[in-house]
């Protein structure tokens, strides 16, 4: 039996002339944290709420959990939990209020557990209105898996929050993958996705233009190990390699790029003990998802601008 | 508690906590209810005749076409809408709670105005007060139909402010509020016939009060009946969780909810 509980095949979506999401693919398994990234306007929010039920697709086949968004809402929403960017809740309902409201529509009682989790427990006679936007946040984000959904569509769940909150978020997605649930998440933020996400998929202007883990995606690019060195006597000023690609001062400090950073940080160590000189700091940095998606983008912006071959 | 009483408990509780929606529902019409009561009891002996049933059309009028659709509108334009969908609350409880709580409400209010009326001013009070409660239901069936349909049709708050002011200017000046409608010349009761609250007036008078009316009172309560279903079953036929959806083409369906007070301004003068 398949654990896909996602599935997305040729979602296309256009806003009058726009074309918001063009033929779009890709499915998420049972408790996987998938990414969707992409620059403002890349078609994220779009995807996820023809997914939430929200907008009806112009082609392609949608399912979650084997359910059809666009015409099984109801069922949907039992087995769905949304947090959506630009959704608000009445201005003077407490957050009280509101959890035992939603948790009566889905016949489930209030979960004490997430509300504590997510620093809620001080604020459940606050009406909406007077909370701060991360305070807005987190019970959004309560409200969609309180009735322990087995999918969860996060879309920029981060924005707006501080650290504490972006912590208790990232612990509270841990946890819902630890229990099996599905999250797909849409975020600009790439060390988020790199730390959280299983897998990640990047759109541009509504194309999916890459598809994998955050190591893969990373691995596949240009991106070059940054290698940074600091030594007493400045021995490596004058230091070559093949395999150094290039290199540069920065204040006390000496970096290369490369491509192999094993053989390269090998020969740095050897050299400084020829030398006699003493390591004082080294540090090696692989390209980042945010690298990576910054490479990407621009190769698709930059096709997109001159289609010639 | 089901999810619906839930829902209506706290949209009645929440409607207390909104400042503008607590002097539509109850500052305005009791403070209007007090002073004009005070003073038009004096200037024009007539008025106390007619004071209790034209105070609580008041009330419905303020409370519900003035405090019904705008927080309906922000909601869409919130994004409030989207939240309650994307947590499993149907269209139809969005329309039916926020009326029924302002109706309850309402109801609050016209019970004050009904009770204290005769002991503070010393107007009559309603010859069949069955019929009076039923007049009043009707009356307030009807406006929070039309209500809701303002609040699921305007694309903004100013449109929705320009439609509730179009049913509630003119409904204090020629539905027979301030001034019997007999003594309106012909051409101010044929538009005053276009309005829901001329009908509740001049039904208040014939079925609680057994006064002579200017048409059957029972023409008024079928039209008014059948323009309140209309008013809920095409606010929920129209219903749009956002304003992505073009309001313009749902501007035409709309309008079959008039068509009543059409009807009777065509037939009834």
């Amino acid at each position: 039996m398949s654990d896909l509980t996602i599935e997305v095949k040729g979602l296309t979506k256009r806003y009058g002339q726009h074309l918001a999401v063009d033929h779009i693919d890709f499915s998420v398994h049972r408790g996987e944290i998938f990414g969707l990234l992409g620059p403002n306007g890349a078609g994220k929010t779009t995807t996820l709420e023809c997914l939430e039920g929200l907008r009806r697709p112009d082609t392609g086949r949608l399912s979650i959990m084997g359910i059809d968004p666009t015409t099984e809402q109801q069922r949907l929403c039992q087995v769905l939990g949304v947090q959506l960017q630009t959704g608000s809740l009445p201005a003077f309902y407490t957050v009280s209020e509101m959890i035992r409201l939603i948790s009566a529509y889905h016949g489930v009682a209030p979960q004490a557990a997430i509300v504590d989790q997510l620093g809620l427990d001080g604020l459940l006679n606050t009406q909406y209105q007077a909370l701060s936007t991360g305070q807005k946040r987190r019970l959004s984000l309560a409200l969609a898996v309180l009735h322990q959904p087995a999918v969860v569509l996060l879309d920029e769940p981060t924005a707006g929050l501080d650290v504490g909150s972006r912590i208790a978020l990232h612990d509270l997605m841990r946890d819902l993958r630890s229990q099996g649930t599905t999250i797909l998440l849409s975020t600009h933020d790439m060390a988020e996705a790199e730390a959280l996400a299983d897998r990640v998929a990047i759109l541009v202007r509504g194309r999916i233009i890459a598809i994998g883990t955050p190591r893969e995606l990373t691995a596949t690019g240009n991106g070059l190990t940054k290698v940074t060195v600091r030594t007493r006597d400045k021995s490596l000023s004058t230091f070559t390699h093949p395999e150094i690609r290039r290199h540069l001062q920065q204040d006390e400090y000496v970096v290369f790029f490369t491509t192999v950073p094993g053989p390269v940080v090998a020969t740095v160590m050897n050299h400084i003990q020829t030398e006699g000189d003493e390591l004082i700091d080294l540090r090696v940095e692989r390209p980042s998802l945010e690298e990576r998606f910054l490479e990407l983008t621009r190769e698709a912006q930059a096709t997109a601008a001159d289609p010639s071959p | 508690m089901s999810a619906l009483l839930l829902h209506f408990a706290s949209e009645f509780k929440a409607t207390l906590r909104n400042r503008n929606l607590l002097l539509m529902n109850y500052l305005l019409p009791l403070g209007f209810y007090l002073l004009v009561g005070g003073m038009m009891n004096q200037i024009n002996p007539f008025f106390g005749e007619q004071m209790i049933p034209a105070m609580v059309i008041l009330t419905v009028l303020s409370g519900v076409i003035m405090g019904l659709p705008t927080p309906l509108v922000e909601a869409r334009e919130a994004g409030v809408l989207r939240s309650f969908r994307v947590n499993g609350v149907r269209s139809g409880n969005l329309i039916a709670v926020p009326a029924l709580a302002n109706a309850l409400h309402v109801c609050l209010v016209a019970l004050i105005i009904c009770v204290s009326a005769p002991l503070i001013f010393h107007v009559p009070a309603p010859a069949d007060w069955p019929m009076f409660i039923l007049v009043f239901l009707v009356t307030v069936l009807t406006n929070c139909g039309l209500a809701t349909l303002i609040g699921v049709l305007a694309p903004g708050g100013q449109m929705a402010v320009l439609w509730q002011q179009l049913l509630f200017v003119p409904a204090m000046v020629l539905s027979g509020l301030m001034v019997p409608l007999s003594i309106v010349p012909a051409w101010g009761r044929r538009l005053a016939l276009l309005l829901p609250a001329t009908y509740a007036m001049e039904a208040f008078q014939g079925l609680a009060y057994k006064r002579e009316t200017l048409w059957p009172s029972s023409y008024g309560m079928l039209l008014l009946s059948i323009g309140g279903v209309l008013g809920f079953v095409l606010a929920a036929k129209l219903f749009t969780w956002d304003n992505k959806s073009d309001a313009r083409r749902r501007v035409l369906p709309a309008l079959l909810a008039v068509t009543p007070y059409f009807l009777g301004a065509l037939l009834l003068v």
